[in-house]
């Protein structure tokens, strides 16, 4: 039996397509109307309101709190200030990335951690000796991702004590909606402007309420993970057991990435005397790259139409986000894999993220994507671009 | 000294625009000469009410070809279509017909009135796709014509046919009939139920001066269900910040490949000399010259008003006055307090994002018309309803809304009286109906624009208000938009051309006419080749 979130008793009802996904063992709606359009446009056009709570989340408290958290990620804590959240990956020694996620500095000496998967005996094992105290509160809060264009409008109307407006990209605050204290980050994963709120459990229909109240008038609709997935391929985000592997569960050496093989080799904060877990054999590969890198492809449209319409079909590749892997091709010989595809409403172009061979992976190579049209195998051209694809100004403003 | 262009652009609605954006591309200088003070002619968003931003004419977006969407990268440019997927046919008895994309749900509503019509919906799905595919060659073609022995044209019309041998039989004999039969019969051949034969046969009348029981109808059916979008036929959307949204994406397109758009720039007539065009005459006596010049405005304004008397071949001007315009339709936007409600369907739900029709039974449409045959408006009439703001937070103030309401028939020809006179008592009959199916409409309207055939024409210069530039009936279609002989986008003056709705393909927000246009432009100025389209 899946497990309900905080917000089930809301969610529940407005889950019209009774279509739900174990996440982490919580009954999660893959989309909430029959189809996943209205709210995928929701998110890129007015605000679509996402049940995250289901991902892990850790608290480290301490004097030694920055200096555990430094020790874990690869990008630097002492950076992050208070009041800013940092995405990043997370390795084993030998570089390779175990997880990724979102630190939240909540204090000079408190940090909330977010994963997808459980952490917390790596973190605890991490922290040995030190004064830090690792907390799972993965079951006491509860979180809401509110992501679209309308989404700060939306929030300063019910957000009291803090200055949503002000809020910088990746910055956090303390306020309340109605009478529950609540943390407000503004990150996501959809690549537009949004937000993320935590709550405790017992507050979080209230909040659901208010948002849903206010929203209305926003085009605010509660958005499934249909849609988040289209959205997050946009923004070239990578999801974990999809476009990587976990270091913990691939079995053999070859299905592990490094943050520089999956595209994060930006996340990857070498400082002077920074000793962090990974650090020297991802010093040893800044060096020495592998020959593996991150792409983002735009796969030719017209080819894809053209392919179809060999056989009298429309093209059928449009719809819902792919995570069939499938293969990329130059020269005749593979050369990688696509790991996520979609076609982009916004954008109106089939966009894929890829791992392949390092000298293919700049932007401006062509190689060409294996589409398989009436079980027929064929191949057609694509181009490697700058990721995130989608990146619209008011993301960052 | 006189500014010297490569190309001149008559009229800045988006085919002018489109066809500037080509050529411009293709590096050939070109300027935009709109009459208004903003471009998109009839696709123009405008905040008419404080707040509150009207689609005021054309309100949904199919047909726009996604070749040129995709080559003028207009998606950077902004554009951006949210679905439509439900139409909503709200009875007066209280009952409804809705359907959207939840496949079951449409069954089941369908099959309340018809289980066997529930099961006709699919196969006539199918074969409406399957028309769909046959007929989209078309419409990325330049069209031969059959009476010509030009190596061109015979080349064109053997692929033509090819193309259309390839069709299995049964689907060559149903688009024979789709080109010949009403929209009622047509409908008659899958379903019973009058309800959904009314609302379907709505799409045959939109922008034509005739009945669902009139022949010919059944193609217009046909235009309306040939858009596409991401590949979806039959696929509808919203352009996100109103009509006007696409029309300004297509300006940014055509400015970034080097075009000028002049906007409050109406020109007054076409010079030309020794058969030749030389350029343009502004309202304000300017004169601009340029190799070329393409109208995107209606063919009687492109032939008749903007070219002098002499420069044109009487067979030329005898062929222009038959063409048909016929306005035979008007709109009313309202801004509204708060969302509709409706009492076949209560609340909030989804049918809002959706289209409702005002469409009960085929006899009310034919009624509707029957009053238009005699000059009058429909004491009832058809009405397509949309809200954008339902979907797009943009278009009104938070909590509230506007409605765009297509509403047919109004005779550009009265049998008494003006426009000018009966603008209120339409707007009244409109809004009356409506409140029969609305219960809340009077207390929640704030604001309302009527806009009659008349006012179309004035505004956006389309003849006779009709919002195809020309009725789109069989025997305006294809070789023969908009007259024999000129349906390839040229005109009886060298140098000068056609490239709106009035050509092929025709009506709705296609930009097909003016990237057609641009070929062949380019083709007779030696730029790249003369490209068919794909």
């Amino acid at each position: 039996m899946l497990l309900e979130t905080p917000f089930h008793p809301r969610t529940a009802p407005l889950c019209r397509s009774r279509r739900w996904r174990n996440w982490s063992g919580y009954a999660s709606a893959l989309t909430y109307e029959p189809g996943h359009e209205y709210e995928y446009y929701a998110v890129r056009s007015g605000a679509g309101l996402f049940d995250i709570s289901p991902l892990r989340k850790y608290e480290i408290a301490g004097t030694d709190a920055a200096a555990l958290v430094d020790r874990v990620v690869t990008r630097s804590a002492f950076d992050c200030p208070v009041g800013m959240v940092l995405y990043t990956p997370w390795c084993d020694e030998a570089g390779k990335m175990i997880d990724d996620g979102t630190v939240q500095r909540l204090g000079a000496d408190t940090f909330r951690v977010t994963s997808a998967d459980p952490c917390l005996r790596w973190l605890q094992d991490c922290a040995l000796g030190m004064d830090a105290a690792v907390r799972d509160v993965t079951r006491e809060l509860a979180a809401l991702a509110l992501q679209g264009p309308t989404s700060r409008e939306i929030l300063e109307r019910v957000v009291t004590g803090a200055d949503v407006a002000a809020l910088p990209f990746f910055g956090l605050t303390g306020g309340s909606i109605g009478v529950a204290p609540v943390t407000v980050t503004r990150t996501g994963y959809t690549g537009d402007l949004g937000y993320e709120i935590w709550v405790r459990p017992e507050n979080a229909v209230g909040v659901w309420d208010a948002l849903a109240e206010v929203g209305r008038g926003y085009g605010l609709a509660p958005a499934g993970l249909d849609a988040l997935d289209v959205a997050r391929i946009e923004a070239g985000l990578l999801l974990k057991d999809v476009d990587y592997v976990s270091t913990w569960t691939a079995l053999i050496e070859s299905r592990k990435s490094s943050p520089y093989e999956a595209g994060l080799g930006w996340a990857v904060q070498p400082r002077p005397g920074r000793d962090f877990v990974g650090s020297r054999a991802l010093a040893r590969e800044a060096a020495a790259p592998s020959e593996w890198g991150f792409a983002g492809l735009e796969v030719e449209w017209p080819h894809i139409e053209k392919r179809f319409a060999a056989v009298g079909l429309p093209p059928l590749v449009a719809g819902r986000a792919s995570r069939e892997a499938v293969p990329i091709y130059a020269g005749g010989k593979q050369v990688g894999y696509v790991t996520s595809s979609t076609f982009s409403p916004i954008l109106k172009k089939y966009i894929a993220l890829a791992t392949v061979r390092r000298e293919f992976a700049r932007p401006g190579h062509r190689v060409k994507f294996e589409l398989t049209v009436e079980f027929v195998r064929h191949t057609v051209p694509a181009r490697v671009v700058r990721t995130p694809f989608f990146d619209p100004v008011r993301k960052r403003r | 000294m006189t500014r010297r262009y490569d190309v001149i652009v008559i009229g800045g609605g988006h085919n002018g625009l489109v066809h500037a954006a080509y050529l411009a591309r293709a590096g050939l200088d070109v300027c935009v000469l709109e009459a208004r003070p903003l471009v998109g002619g009839a696709t123009v968003t405008e905040e008419i009410f404080p707040g509150f931003r009207y689609s005021v004419f054309s309100y949904v977006v199919s047909l726009m070809r996604p070749d040129i969407i995709r080559e003028l990268d207009l998606p950077r440019h902004g554009l951006a279509i949210l679905p439509l997927e439900s139409t909503l046919t709200p009875l007066p008895d209280g009952d409804r017909l809705y359907r959207d994309a939840d496949h079951h749900r449409t069954w089941r509503e369908i099959s309340r009135f018809s289980i066997r019509d529930a099961e006709a919906y699919d196969d006539y799905g199918r074969s409406l796709f399957y028309m769909a595919r046959a007929v989209k060659y078309l419409l990325d073609i330049v069209p031969p014509d059959p009476a010509s022995l030009a190596p061109g044209d015979i080349s064109g019309m053997l692929r033509l046919g090819r193309h259309f041998l390839d069709l299995e039989p049964d689907q060559l004999h149903l688009l024979a009939k789709l080109m010949t039969m009403s929209s009622a019969d047509f409908l008659e051949e899958w379903f019973e139920t009058d309800v959904l034969k009314a609302t379907l046969s709505a799409s045959g009348i939109i922008g034509t001066f005739l009945g669902p029981r009139s022949p010919g109808t059944a193609y217009v059916l046909l235009h309306h269900y040939m858009g596409e979008i991401d590949g979806h036929f039959r696929a509808w959307g919203f352009a996100k910040g109103g009509t006007g949204a696409v029309a300004q994406a297509i300006a940014s397109a055509a400015r970034e490949a080097g075009a000028e758009i002049r906007t409050d720039a109406p020109v007054a007539r076409v010079l030309v000399q020794n058969g030749r065009t030389t350029g343009v005459a502004l309202a304000n006596g300017d004169e601009l010259r340029a190799k070329v010049v393409s109208s995107s405005l209606d063919p009687h304004r492109t032939f008749l008003d903007l070219v002098a008397d002499g420069e044109l071949p009487d067979e030329v001007v005898q062929g222009m006055r038959g063409y048909r315009f016929r306005g035979s339709s008007g709109k009313v936007n309202l801004a509204l307090d708060a969302a509709p409600d409706f009492s076949s369907m209560p609340g909030h739900g989804p049918h809002l994002r959706g289209a409702v029709s005002i469409s009960p039974s085929i006899d009310y449409l034919e009624r509707a018309y029957d009053d238009a045959k005699y000059g009058d408006f429909s004491r009832e009439p058809y009405i397509d309803i949309v809200i954008p703001s339902a979907i797009d937070p943009g278009m009104a103030p938070p909590g509230k809304h506007v409605m765009s309401c297509f509403v047919q028939y109004a005779p550009y020809e009265l049998r008494e009286g003006t426009w000018d006179e009966k603008r209120e008592a339409f707007g009244d009959t409109v809004i009356d109906t409506l409140a029969r199916y609305i219960p809340n409409l009077m207390d929640i309207i704030l604001h309302s624009q009527v806009v009659t055939p008349l006012d179309i024409e004035r505004t956006t210069g389309l003849s006779q208000g009709n919002i195809f530039q020309g009725e789109l009936t069989p025997s305006q279609l294809f070789f023969l938009r908009p007259i024999a002989g000129y349906a390839r986008y040229r005109t009886p003056v060298r140098g000068y051309y056609q490239c709106g709705s009035g050509t092929h393909p025709g009506g709705g927000i296609m930009g097909a006419p003016g990237k057609l246009a641009a070929g062949v432009v380019m083709k007779d100025l030696g730029r790249g080749k003369g490209r068919r389209g794909r």
